[in-house]
This record gives structure tokens, C-alpha cells and sequence, in this order.
């Protein structure tokens, strides 16, 4: 049923290609179309497959399969894994091969249904955007441009749908350095400016840094366990071989290592603490492209990694590391949401803000300590329904903020302020999406949330409350960058002569806008637990029967303290609050605004130790001692042979003398 | 096979040569590789393909006996592909073509005549003959220090074939066999195991200063940063691969015992190359000398990949020696043609390329993402084998070193990046750089067909493996029915 699924990687792939390769030879409107429609058909793809994958009813085969299905669900009450096609593609040994297949699992489905929708929408959004971006960058070749851009969108796309498909945590990986090389290209886009190309070199090369331990983690899987496959429920030899490696005291250290090592690979993708520093440069990057990659699909890759593991941490002895990756996100939540309460450019504001929110999907995701649906796999759930209207309210938020940028021609909060008048659209979309964000009913945030902050109190009392206030702060920081732009004293207003009138942006661009801001608002009304729960059976979400508990309570009080909050210091015109705060806390204020010095740490460690101390005293090594050597070597056989020419130059005066001496 | 002929054709019409010359020789090689194939497919399972031998020096025992199997396939093919888009490259070449042109054709003799034959002797014949006309190549048509890096390549490779050659010798006498055959000798395989000890470090390093082992490694540099684009592709593509080659098929293949005492050793010399190169690439500013040190860290990463000796390791090092000839004759020939448009290689004066060469520029970009392992291009899939197979080798001290070679990837990305970032990107900075014009016509072809090649491999990786896997599974076998213990399995 699911034959056609080669062409969800097929036609991605062969639009990069035919606009990376003939693009330039196009009409940029033309690379535009053959992009967009390419997606548009992805799109209506994933919504079908995701119907039928769902909803079908009756029986269909893949790969020789036979699944007998209703309403998607087989007879055990689980939604299959379907692996459409699954093609060797290296071989290492006779057993141990390198696969590129295609595979679905519900939270896949969910995945490619958020992948094309998004990238979708960008896809669109990008007509508007890139036409007035280029213009305003005064680009010789702005034309080339646009083909470009549209040809590293399709990649992107084909690579993500290629990462979260995969049937095997090598194809994941493969995908996952394309994915990275996408996400660098798109970065240093606007490759004259130079923090555009530092930006990109950063992001590549902090994320290759952490997937070295992603493949040190693969390295030490595939040894133990003699495949990478990872998925449970295909593959019964897979749990036994895991099951004899953990009741095997010497090497059961194994599994927890190489799954940990792997999250090491998925904390770098998705900017946890202290791996984050490249996703807030990342923001050099065209807005769409950072509504895309670095805030609906390429960063939540780290958290769909340990979901897609989850059966293997909770069944094989890895809670614990669960429970680490808890904390470092959870710390990590909380620095990027101090962080973003500072920041001055909109941007950088949203980046902090989606790094706070990709840890609290990683939270969720830690503080599971048993599969069910109810108290300890509540968090699962609750992680990849956070990914779902995160990935939607995030990429409106950055849409919208992408708007305003092509607006007034700046990131920085400075240059906006009192925007509603002029752009009451985007005014609208932006606010809807501060409040999904904020946690507020009934939008889509305070669900997803407030499933988070419930399975966080079933683990501790103290995470549990730790996130209620992160997600304070959340309201309090969405709001002062709600406010800030689109209230307070106006740019435009200061000196109408001189400065250019915002405006409302096109149709192209307001379009999915709007269409991204009404799934915001009913998302969260999605019986969400009926297609993924950490068991696979259907669970339900208690907040959309309104039974609140005290949690919801608790988290709405929060959400409300921090609009309040914002709204008080931000909304008046001229409040001198947040300039008094910031001056009576100098150092806190400038550590925040600095982001708390991390990137230098990382600067000092790279430039000074590994840089300085490695790499110039060995080529120096090289130059000097190891080539001296050899041209010592030479020049000795060469002062050598001068030496003993005399005695070889025939002259028998010489050689006379010589041997009368020796006489 | 075809050389000979092409040889001595070789008259006025010197580029029409060249390029029938090669065409010939290309077709031949992918005619070889299909027959190949299709021999295995037939069932035909002798270790050597088209077997011939003709004695030609009896005292010793020397024979001209030629024939192929899956590894020398493949390196056919690679040298065939670099001699073609090679003799692309140095289309523009000025003074003195024909005779730049009959060294060339003389140092690719050298080397088919290397992979064809079975007969140490001849072997380390072909491999005297290729050496040679790079002498002479980098001599006359070199540029900057040419004579003192012509000078010091040749020392240093003819001292790694004086060690070679007592090397060989060794082996002969001490096997007391009749023949120089690598596979009889093998087969008969009467060598002491005190013989081996004492003989192997001198074929090893033998070999092992052409693959560009740490600490023989520094005529790599000086010689490619002098050398011009063809011979660069040519010697970083194929002629370093010599070494890898030559380390399998006599040191490894011929003396397992004395792998077994030696390993350790070696592993951490070629770990140290494949780090080492990776860290000094990234401080130099000349583009050849980042790659010259690039091809020292992956290079290295072939003979590590040797020494870990086990089967998956053994087909990744021989995927890597393909992968990489083709990525740094790529990378040479861009580099090339850039340096010979902005007359700098220089780092820090170049800048902004990508507006004004746009096509050089994104095939630089292809050639340093394909280097740093990006998925569809070669290098990719040959260092995956390299380190899944390094890491079934169980022990401590191999893991840690597997460990250790991985954080090459890092490194290999910084470099790259810095460099992309810096020549490419950013703005001009030299307003003469405005008037350089992008690629002829000969160069595209030349680029084209390294492109297609190193993301055909990188593509459709399990064609080039299967025929690997069937020379290497017998050597493998062999080395270990002797040595038991190598590779912990």
C-alpha cells in the first residue's frame, strides 16, 4: 500500500539536483515552482500515508509483510512498523550490513506530516521573502540565488524525511551529516557577509564535534549487538541479543555507554547546554531557513533520536542515562530561557527561546522510567506532542519575525516597536503565537506542556516545579519580544520623513502565516495520545477532557506571572523598569546579554588550547624537527661523500701520499 | 597491456595522443573491471585473473608475470580515470608539452605496470620507473622550491626503496623459494618466523614512506606544493596508493607472523599520521600544502586501516586508497586551476572566489565536502568501513586507537571549512581577482568526471565493495590462518 513511498526521497532528491545542476539556467519563478510543487506533493503524500498508516482498515503487505489492520491498529492493539523497503547498501561483514530503507512507525508518520508541512510552508513563504531579501543585500547574481536556495531546501527536505525514515541508526546518521552539510550551506547563505560564513563554520563543526560521539556510540552498538537496527518490534533476534548483553554482568555497561555516546550525537543537533552555542549564530541564516531547520524539524533531530531509542534506554538498563539527559536539558532550559530575556536581536530571542523548548522535550523524554501510558512513559507522549505544536507555533513565530526583518530592514529591537498598526496581520499570527508558546488554554502549547510539567512531577517534585518556572520566564520573554515589537514607541514614528512606512507583507507571505498560526490554536485539541504513547495503545490527554489538575493550575499561574510581568515592564512607553533592573544588576545583565561567556569558553578552548597548543607546535614539529632530520641526513651524506672525494679523485700524488703515511 | 604502444605514438599531435591515449586506456580499464566481473559471476575463482608470466632473468628467478584480481581491478580503474581528467587538467600546459607529456605517460606506465604485476620484482621495478619522471616533472615543470622538493622527494621515496629492495631480497633467500611470485610464495610460505621479524619493517616502511607513514612523510608536502596539477593528481591520486598497496600485497600478505609482532608498533605510527596530518593541515596557508597534509591523514588512514587487520578493515583501507585518490586529484586539479587564474595559493590573499569562479568554487566546495566525509561522496563510506571494521578489533589498546583516528573527522572538518570559508566566501580582496575568468571548457570536463566519479562510488558503494571483498577475503584469510590472534576474532 505504501509502494510509493520511494518517491517521498526520490522527488526531493531529483529537484535538488535538477535545480542544483540547471538552476542558473532558469528564471528564478520557474526554480521557485519546480521547489514548491515538489513539496506540495510531499505534502499531500505524508497527509495521505499518515491517513492511511492511521485509519486504514482491511490488510496490506510490505516487503512480504502482511498486515491485517483496523483502523490502522493490528489485532494486538499496536500500530505496525511497516518497512516499505529496506536495500542493502554497504556491506561490512556477511552479517552486519549497512541499510538505506524506509520505514513507518507512528511517531515517523508524525514526523513527515510535520517535515512537509512546515518545509511547505517555507517553501511558499520563500516567493516573498528571498525576492525582497536579495534586493535589499544588493546580490549581482540575486537571481542565482533564489535557484540556489530553493535547491538546498529540497535537499534539506529529502535529507530530514531520508534521517526520520530510517530503519537502521547507521541511515539515520548518514542522514544526519547531510542534514548538517544542508544546514551549512543554508546558514552561510549570504556568503559575503562575513559573520554569515563564521556562523555556518561554527554550527558544522560544533555538530561534527558531537557526532563524533554519535558514531563512537554507533561503533560500540553495532559491536555488541551485531546490527543497527534499533527498532524492537521488528526484529525479536534484536531483543534477545540485547537482553543476553545486559543480563551479562562484564559487557552490560555497553548498551547504557553507546546510547549515551548517541545522545551526545543528538545534544549537538539539537543545541543542548554546553553544545548550543551554534544554533543562535545559526540565525545568520535566510528567516525561513531558521523556521525550517533550526526550529521546527533539524534541531528536534537529538530528540526524535532518544524517542526513536526509548524502548531500548527503558528496557535495557538505561534509565539512569535517561534520567541524565533530564538534567542536562533541563539546566539547559532554564540558562536559554535567562538568556533570551535579554537579547536584543529577534532572532537571536527566538533561538534561545526554541533551545528552551527542544529541552523541554528532552526532559520529557528523560524523566521516563517505565513504559506505560499513565505515570512513568507519560513524558514520551508528552515530548513528541511538545515536538508537534512546537514545531508549528516556533516556525509562525520565526515566519512572522522573518516578516518583520523584510520590514524594517533590521533584527535588532531598536528599529521596531508599535508595529500593530502597520503590519496587523502578522500582528495578529505573532501574538497567537506567543500565547501558544506561553502555555496558555486553550492553544496548543498548554497542552503539550502541561503533559511535560505533569510527567515531570510523577519523577521528582523539584524538576517538576523547576519547569513551571521555565515556562514562566517562556511567557515572560515572548512577551517582551511581543511587546517590544509591536507596541511601545515606534522607529518609524520617531522620524516618519526620513524612515521607510512599514507595511503589511504579500499574500505569499502572510498565506502560511495565517495557515501555520490556525493549526497553532487547535493543535493542541488533537487526540494526540491516540497515535503515539509510550506503549503504542491509545492513551488519552486529560486536559482535553477539562480535568485540569493542580499542575495545569500551577503552570496557567506561571504563564499568567510572566505575561503580567512582561505586559508591566514592557507595554508602557517609556517604563523605566528594565533599564533600572539592568543597572542596579550590571553583571548579571551583561552575562546574560553575553550568554553567560560560553562561546568565549568554547573560543578559548578551540583557539587557544587546541588550536595554539596542538596544531601550530606539530606543524612546526614538522617543519623543523622531522624535516630537519632528514635534511640533516642529507646534507651529512652529502658533506660526506665531499669529504672522501679527495681520496677517490685518481690522483696519484694522493694516493701516494696516503699509503706512505700509513707507512 | 597498453602503454607500450601508446608510448611510443606519442609524436606531433601530442594532445590528440593524449587524449586517444587515454581513452583508450580508460575504456580498457572499465573493459577489464566488467570482465571481470563477469569471470566471478561465471564462477571463475582463481585468485588471479589473466594470468600470464614470462620468465625474463633466470639466476633470480624473475619473471614478468602479470594478472589481476579485484584490488589491482579497481586500482586499474583509479589510475585509468586520473590519467584521463590529468591529461584534461594540464590541457594549457606551455613549455615543453610533448615531453611533459611522454614523463607523464612513462610514470603511468610505472604504475599499471605496479598493479598488474604478481612478481615482486617486477613490482618494485614498475615502482623505480614511476619514481623516476617525477624526478624530472617536478624539476623542470614544478613550481617554487622545485629542485629542493624535487630533490627531496626522490631522496626520500629512493630510500624507502633501498630498504624495499633489501626487503625483498630477504624474503627470497629466506623463504629459499624458486620463484618471486607473491602468490606462490605466499603459498609455499616456508619463511622463518625470526626472517619475518627482521624483513617485514623493512618492506613495511618501504612501502610505508610512499603511503606517506609518519615520520617519513615530509616529502609529501614540498613535493605536491611544487608539482604541477596533473603530476600532483597523479602522485597524491595513485602514486601514494603504491604504498598501501605494496604494504598488502608483500609486507602483510608474505610476512603475517612478523604482522603480528610489528602491529603495535605500526599502529601507532599510522594513528599518529592520520591525527597528525589532520592537525598540521590546519594551521598552513598554502592550498596544496593543507591538502599535501590532508592526504598524509588520510593516507595514514589506509594503513591503519591495514594494520588493524581485520576483513571489513582491509576493504574499507582499499575504499579509502580509491576514494582518495579520486577526492585529492579533485582537490589538486581545482587547486590548480585556481593557482593558475589568481597566481596565489596563499590563503590569506585570496577571497571571494565564489562570485567571480563560481564553477571552480563549488567544486572546491564538492572536494572538501567529499573529503570530510559527507554521505553520497566516497569518502564517506570508505571511512565508515575503515571504523566499523577497526572497532571489531576488540582489543583495548586497538579500540582506543580506532577512538583516537575518528576524531579525525573533526579535524578534517576545520580545516576544510576554514579554508572554504576563507577563499571562497567572504569579499574579494584583491581587485585583480575580479577579471578572472571561470573554468574552460577542458577543465569542466576534467572536473565533471571526478565529480561524477567520486559520487558514483559514494552512491552506489556495494559494485566497487563486492569486487574488493574478493581479493581481500583470500589475503585475509591467509594472514590470519598464520597470525590467529590479529584482529581478535
Amino acid at each position: 500500500m505504501f509502494d510509493y513511498a520511494f518517491l517521498v526521497l526520490l522527488l526531493p532528491f531529483l529537484s535538488a539536483v535538477i535545480l542544483g545542476l540547471f538552476g542558473m539556467k532558469m528564471p528564478p519563478k520557474i526554480a521557485g515552482i519546480i521547489g514548491s510543487t515538489v513539496l506540495g506533493t510531499l505534502f499531500l503524500l505524508s497527509l495521505y500515508t499518515a491517513y492511511h498508516y492511521f485509519f486504514y482498515t482491511g490488510e496490506y503487505s510490505a516487503m512480504g509483510q502482511v498486515f491485517n489492520v483496523v483502523d490502522g491498529r493490528l489485532s494486538n492493539g499496536l500500530y505496525p512498523t511497516v518497512t516499505v523497503f529496506n536495500i542493502t547498501w554497504l556491506k561490512f561483514t556477511e552479517l552486519l550490513t549497512f541499510n538505506i530503507g524506509f520505514r513507518l512507525s507512528p511517531i515517523s508518520v508524525m514526523m513527515l506530516i510535520v517535515i512537509t508541512t512546515v518545509s511547505f510552508m517555507v517553501h511558499l513563504y520563500s516567493f516573498g521573502y528571498m525576492a525582497e531579501r536579495d534586493e535589499k543585500y544588493k546580490f549581482e547574481e540575486y537571481e542565482k540565488g533564489f535557484q540556489r536556495f530553493y535547491a538546498y531546501l529540497s535537499l534539506f527536505t529529502m535529507s530530514m524525511l531520508g534521517l526520520v525514515v530510517a530503519t537502521n541508526i547507521f541511515q539515520m546518521y548518514l542522514f544526519w551529516e547531510l542534514v548538517g552539510v544542508c544546514s551549512y550551506l543554508l546558514i552561510g547563505f549570504y556568503y559575503p557577509k562575513h559573520t554569515a560564513v563564521h556562523a555556518s563554520k561554527k554550527a558544522f563543526i560544533v555538530t561534527r564535534f558531537a557526532d563524533l560521539f554519535f558514531l563512537i556510540g554507533i561503533l560500540f552498538f553495532s559491536f555488541y549487538v551485531g546490527t543497527f537496527n534499533y527498532d524492537l518490534s521488528t526484529s525479536l533476534e534484536l531483543t534477545d541479543k540485547l537482553s543476553t548483553i545486559a543480563s551479562d554482568p562484564t559487557i552490560a555497561w555497553a548498551i547504557p555507554t553507546a546510547l549515551f555516546l548517541m545522545f551526545i550525537g543528538g545534544a549537538g543537533k539539537s543545541a543542548m547546554f554546553p553544545l548550543h552555542i551554534w544554533l543562535p549564530d545559526a540565525m545568520e541564516g535566510p528567516t525561513p531557513v531558521s523556521a525550517l531547520i533550526h526550529a521546527a524539524t533539524m534541531v528536534v533531530a537529538g530528540v526524535y533520536q532518544v524517542a526513536s531509542l526509548f524502548p531500548i534506554y527503558i528496557k535495557f538498563g538505561a534509565t539512569e542515562q535517561l534520567h541524565w539527559i533530564a538534567y542536562i536539558a533541563a539546566f539547559t532550559a532554564f540558562y536559554a530561557a535567562a538568556v533570551a530575556c535579554c537579547q536584543r536581536d529577534i532572532k537571536r530571542g527566538l533561538a534561545f527561546s526554541t533551545i528552551s523548548q527542544i529541552a523541554y522535550m528532552l526532559v520529557a523524554l528523560g524523566v521516563c522510567f517505565a513504559i506505560d501510558n499513565e505515570d512513568g512513559g507519560l513524558g514520551y507522549m508528552a515530548s513528541m506532542f511538545h515536538l508537534f505544536t512546537h514545531a508549528m507555533f516556533k516556525a509562525l513565530l520565526f515566519l512572522c519575525s522573518g516578516a518583520i526583518i523584510v520590514i524594517i530592514g533590521s533584527n535588532f529591537k531598536e528599529y521596531m516597536g508599535g508595529l500593530h498598526k502597520y503590519m496587523p496581520i502578522t500582528n495578529i499570527c505573532f501574538l497567537i503565537g506567543c500565547i501558544a508558546i506561553s502555555g496558555v488554554w486553550p492553544l496548543a502549547g498548554f497542552f503539550s506542556k502541561d503533559e511535560i510539567v505533569s510527567a515531570c512531577f510523577k519523577f521528582s517534585p523539584f524538576l517538576g516545579w523547576f519547569m513551571t518556572l521555565v515556562s514562566g520566564m517562556t511567557a515572560f520573554y515572548m512577551f517582551r519580544l511581543y511587546y517590544v515589537i509591536f507596541w511601545g514607541e515606534s522607529y518609524y514614528e520617531q522620524d516618519p520623513e526620513h524612515r521607510r512606512r512599514p507595511q503589511e507583507v504579500p499574500f505569499i507571505m502572510w498565506g502560511p502565516l495565517v495557515f501555520l498560526a490556525i493549526i497553532s490554536i487547535f493543535a493542541g485539541w488533537i487526540p494526540f495520545g491516540h497515535f503515539i504513547s509510550a506503549t503504542g495503545k491509545s492513551a488519552e490527554i486529560h486536559l482535553q477532557h477539562f480535568h485540569f489538575s493542580s499542575v495545569a493550575w500551577f503552570s496557567l499561574l506561571a504563564a499568567a506571572i510572566g505575561i503580567g510581568l512582561a505586559t508591566w515592564m514592557y507595554l508602557p512607553k517609556h517604563n523605566p523598569i528594565p533599564n533600572i533592573l539592568a543597572k542596579r544588576m550590571p553583571a548579571l545583565h551583561k552575562a546574560a546579554l553575553n550568554r553567560f561567556y560560553i562561546d568565549d569558553i568554547w573560543q578559548f578552548v578551540t583557539h587557544r588550547i587546541v588550536f595554539r597548543c596542538f596544531s601550530i607546535p606539530i606543524a612546526w614539529f614538522d617543519r623543523h624537527v622531522i624535516d630537519g632530520t632528514f635534511n640533516f641526513l642529507a646534507w651529512g651524506t652529502q658533506e660526506a661523500g665531499e669529504s672522501i672525494r679527495p681520496w677517490q679523485s685518481g690522483d696519484v700524488r694522493i694516493m701516494l701520499y696516503g699509503s706512505l703515511r700509513e707507512l | 597491456m597498453l602503454f607500450g604502444l601508446w608510448v611510443a605514438k606519442n609524436d606531433n599531435q601530442v594532445r590528440g595522443v593524449m587524449v586517444a591515449g587515454s581513452t583508450v586506456l580508460l575504456a580498457s580499464a572499465i573493459w577489464l573491471t566488467v570482465y571481470f566481473v563477469q569471470q566471478r559471476n561465471l564462477g571463475n575463482t582463481t585468485d588471479m585473473l589473466l594470468a600470464n608470466s614470462i620468465m625474463w632473468f633466470k639466476p633470480l628467478n624473475i619473471a614478468f608475470s602479470v594478472g589481476v584480481d579485484g584490488i589491482s581491478v579497481v586500482m586499474i580503474l583509479l589510475s585509468a580515470i586520473i590519467v584521463f581528467t590529468g591529461t584534461f587538467a594540464s590541457w594549457q600546459l606551455e613549455p615543453m608539452k610533448k615531453e611533459y607529456f611522454l614523463w607523464f605517460v612513462l610514470l603511468a606506465s610505472g604504475v599499471f605496470g605496479f598493479f598488474i604485476s604478481t612478481d615482486m620484482f617486477t613490482m618494485f621495478m614498475f615502482y623505480e620507473v614511476a619514481l623516476i619522471p617525477m624526478y624530472l616533472l617536478i624539476g623542470v615543470w614544478g613550481t617554487g622550491a622545485k629542485e629542493y622538493s624535487a630533490m627531496k622527494l626522490t631522496l626520500m621515496l629512493m630510500g624507502g626503496s633501498a630498504l624495499l629492495i633489501l626487503g625483498i631480497l630477504g624474503i627470497y633467500y629466506f623463504s629459499g623459494a624458486t620463484t618471486m611470485d607473491v602468490s606462490e610464495l605466499a603459498r609455499m610460505h616456508t619463511m622463518s618466523k625470526t626472517a619475518q621479524n627482521i624483513f617485514f619493517p623493512f618492506v613495511f616502511i618501504g612501502f610505508g614512506v610512499l603511503g606517506a607513514l609518519f615520520p617519513f612523510h615530509t616529502w609529501s608536502p614540498d613535493g605536491h606544493a611544487s608539482a604541477p596539477t596533473a603530476v600532483s593528481m597523479l602522485h597524491a591520486g595513485v602514486l601514494m596508493k603504491l604504498g598501501g598497496y605494496g604494504c598488502l600485497r608483500i609486507a602483510m600478505f608474505l610476512m603475517p607472523e612478523a604482522l603480528n609482532m610489528w602491529a603495535p608498533i605500526f599502529l601507532v605510527l599510522t594513528c599518529i599520521s592520520v591525527v597528525y596530518g589532520a592537525l598540521s593541515a590546519c594551521v598552513q596557508t598554502d592550498l596544496k600544502y593543507i591538502n599535501a597534509y590532508s592526504s598524509v591523514s588520510h593516507c595514514g588512514m589506509v594503513l591503519f586501516a591495514l594494520v588493524m587487520t581485520t576483513q571489513t578493515a582491509i576493504t574499507g583501507a582499499i575504499l579509502q586508497m580509491l576514494s582518495h585518490g579520486l577526492m585529492t586529484a579533485l582537490f589538486f586539479a581545482v587547486i590548480g586551476m585556481i593557482y593558475h587564474r589568481a597566481g596565489t595559493r596563499d590563503v590569506r590573499y585570496l577571497g571571494g572566489l565564489m562570485k567571480v569562479v563560481p564553477f571552480l568554487a563549488v567544486a572546491y566546495v564538492v572536494a572538501g565536502l567529499a573529503n570530510l566525509g559527507l554521505p553520497g561522496f566516497s569518502g564517506f563510506i570508505a571511512e565508515m568501513t575503515i571504523f566499523v571494521g577497526s572497532f571489531e578489533n576488540a582489543g583495548m589498546f586497538h579500540r582506543v586507537a580506532t577512538i583516537i583516528a575518528c576524531t579525525s573527522i573533526v579535524v578534517t572538518a576545520v580545516y576544510i571549512l576554514r579554508v572554504v570559508g576563507k577563499i571562497l566566501f567572504q569579499t574579494i580582496p584583491n581587485k585583480k581577482f575580479n577579471e578572472l575568468h571561470d573554468a574552460t571548457w577542458d577543465e569542466r570536463f576534467s572536473i565533471g568526471a571526478l565529480i561524477f566519479c567520486v559520487a558514483g562510488l559514494g552512491m552506489a558503494p556495494l559494485f566497487f565493495e563486492n569486487i574488493i571483498i574478493d581479493a581481500v577475503a583470500p589475503i585475509f584469510n591467509h594472514i590470519i590462518a598464520f597470525a590467529p590472534t590479529l584482529g581478535n576474532l
